[in-house]
């Protein structure tokens, strides 16, 4: 037997995996979730048309309704929006942004958070003093509000053709600035308890130096907590680029994510079309939910205090 | 040749047990020191064994940290003289042993930690399996987790890291207590052998008497975090001289002479956030006077080559 495949068998035979197993709600979420992966990456292939490809686009098939509705057509499922655009295609390609910045943003909040929670819980005094005051005053404003004002600025410090394709890495920068206090506490307090352990005061003795104890010792034993709290900022984070994004403040019209998408619907909601922002609005809730749910499974699987 | 490589001037530690500012704001309570170590002075001679024994919570680890440079004094110093002006190599295997190993290292990068950068991976694989062999262990160990041994193996594992650096000075605090009688026996035997082909140099802590006469070449009795007798251990074991060293010695069965005379061992222990004045250990002394509820009695040398605390003992050599 090669390494890999005992590997791969310990994994499934592992505690986790069997918990998993005796979890419906959280296997039924991690499904939801695969799926909904799968075709936002797989966007591209898998969607039935190319919203986003003016030239296929037409203008007749605009407001089009679901196409168990009267009047909808079965080359449209989930019907059209006003400018023709599919919206099942739509969604897709929106869950692909939603995801794309949740993933990258909860990454950018991960990394600033751990590093910054590794500096405090290591040196402590008033390093730590400064880092998690700056915390506390951060988590004394809501996220968005954060992620407004960082938006504001890039607003105020892009020339305008700029601003366009920046959006992107702006919308992240915004929303992954506005969380990394609740991994910096986490992993500060790990970094406490881990420093003062038999095992560090070992590789002291062996002239290992800081850094390498700080990230070969220490950080592999504060991430379990970080996992958990990524997972379930993924959510947090989703959400708030669709807040962002529904207010005008998050990813353009040309590449709208579900937020986006929501908020061009939102419009014609009055005057009827309501599968214009109801559709993508589900797409939202169903994978906030199924990270949520996975999110909350894995913490109670992971943490045995809970159980 | 008798060189000393560790030199322990006067030590003393403190620790802050107050409660935390606004409850002690409250509360009125004052600010309150343990002083774990207290004018700790001694040498350790290259290739010997050390030993220090006392009670729980009399400061032995705390002196063993201090030696080790984990953590600074509060008093005094500890003079650490390596070999020909090189820095003195230190390990140290801990009381604990599930702190001791990084949960989510295998044991054999653990046992490796020590062994220098240049040494490339295969010689260190081998020397790794060699070491695992050494204390009891099988070579395939090294691929397992902490998680899947017991505290005795780990115990191990954590001796078999200390002997991977080839280091000048090995601490032991309590390196067996967590280990059954016959794998006791085995790993002493071991460190013994190990001395005795390396030079090695060892500062151990223990409580238990047997292990401790099996070990060491000088002994000190600690009690409240001074030292109130040391000497060469034959010495100590045949003519205790201290009353707590006699008390003490006599906690241990005396296979040789069964019908000594021997006095209780009184109960209460004073708390170290609230030493005795005077010599710390009157409240339990037979020997107890006036002077002693006074004066904290300083370690002063005997004709014999020990060094005793005491005001009740006298300089002749008690036979
Ligand atoms: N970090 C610390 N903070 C506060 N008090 C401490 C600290 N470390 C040790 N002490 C106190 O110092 C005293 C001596 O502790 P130490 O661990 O050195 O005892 P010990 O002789 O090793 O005991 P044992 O045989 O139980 O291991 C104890 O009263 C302990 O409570
Ligand atoms: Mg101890």
């Amino acid at each position: 037997m090669t390494p890999g495949s005992s590997y791969l068998r310990r994994m499934l035979d592992s505690d986790l995996i069997w918990q998993f197993r005796q979890a419906p709600a959280a296997m039924l979420a991690a499904a939801v979730l695969v799926l909904m992966m799968i075709c936002a990456v797989a966007a591209p292939l898998i969607a039935p048309h190319t919203p986003f490809d003016p030239g296929t686009l037409n203008l007749m098939d605009s407001r089009l309704p679901p196409a168990w509705v009267d009047g909808g057509s079965a080359t449209y499922l989930l019907g059209t929006d006003e400018q023709g655009r599919d919206v099942l295609s739509t969604i897709f390609y929106g869950m692909r942004i939603s995801l794309a910045v949740g993933v990258a943003a909860v990454l950018l909040s991960v990394t600033i958070g751990v590093t910054l929670g590794l500096i405090a819980g290591w040196f402590g005094g008033w390093i730590d003093a400064v880092i998690m005051r700056m915390g506390d005053v951060q988590l004394s404003f809501p996220t968005i509000m954060i992620a407004f004002f960082i938006d504001g600025i890039a607003k105020a410090v892009m020339p305008p053709d700029l601003r366009e394709m920046t959006r992107f890495s702006v919308v992240i920068l915004a929303i992954g600035l506005a969380d990394w206090v609740q991994f910096a506490r986490t992993v500060r307090a790990a970094t406490m308890i881990e420093k003062n352990k038999d095992y560090t005061a070992a590789a002291r003795l062996s002239q290992v130096s800081s850094l390498k104890i700080v990230f070969a010792h220490i950080l592999p034993n504060t991430l379990g907590p970080v996992i958990i709290l990524a997972t379930l900022g993924l959510g947090v984070a989703i959400l708030t680029e669709a807040i962002l994004s529904f207010l005008g403040l998050g990813m353009p019209p040309t590449q709208p994510s579900l937020g986006a998408l929501i908020r061009v619907g939102n419009d014609l909601l009055l005057s009827g079309e309501w599968w214009i922002s109801m559709f993508p609005g589900l797409a939202l809730v169903l994978l906030v939910l199924s990270v949520n749910i996975f999110g909350d499974w894995l913490r109670n699987a992971l943490n045995p205090r809970l159980k | 040749m008798v060189a000393v490589i560790v030199s322990a001037r006067d030590l003393g530690r403190s620790f802050d047990a107050s409660a935390p500012l606004i409850q002690r704001l409250l509360t009125r309570a004052p600010r309150l020191t343990v002083r774990a170590v207290d004018g700790v002075s001694f040498d350790v001679t290259e290739g010997t064994t050390f030993a220090i024994v006392g009670e729980s919570g009399c400061g032995k680890s705390t002196v063993t940290r201090l030696v080790a440079g984990l953590d600074t004094p509060t008093d005094g110093e500890v003079q650490r003289l390596g070999r020909m002006g090189q820095p003195l190599r230190t390990q140290m295997v801990f009381q604990d042993p599930v702190g001791s190993l990084n949960p989510r290292w295998r044991v054999g990068r653990s046992i490796a930690e020590p062994m220098p950068l240049s040494m490339d991976a295969a010689a260190r694989f081998a020397r790794v399996s060699e070491l695992l062999e050494t204390v009891g262990l099988v070579a395939a160990d090294v691929a397992k987790f902490p998680h899947e041994f017991s505290g005795g193996q780990r115990q191990r594992i954590a001796i078999a890291r200390a002997l991977a650096a080839e280091a000048d000075l090995l601490l032991l605090d309590e390196p067996t207590s967590a280990l059954d009688v016959s794998v006791q026996a085995q790993v002493l035997n071991l460190l013994k052998d190990l001395q005795e082909r390396l030079g090695l140099t060892y500062l151990f802590i223990s409580h238990n008497l047997a292990v401790v006469r099996f070990m060491a070449d000088r002994l000190a009795i600690m009690y409240l975090g001074r030292l109130v007798e040391e000497g060469p251990a034959e010495r100590l074991f045949q003519a205790p001289a201290h009353p707590y060293t006699r008390q003490l010695l006599d906690t241990v069965p005396d296979v040789a002479n069964p019908r000594r005379n021997r006095e209780p061992l009184a109960i209460d222990i004073p708390s170290p956030l609230n030493l005795p004045p005077g010599c710390t250990f009157h409240p339990r002394c037979p020997l107890a006077t006036d002077l002693c509820r006074r004066v904290v009695p300083e370690l002063r040398s005997r004709p014999d080559g020990t060094r005793i605390a005491c005001h009740a003992v006298t300089d002749e050599v008690v036979s």
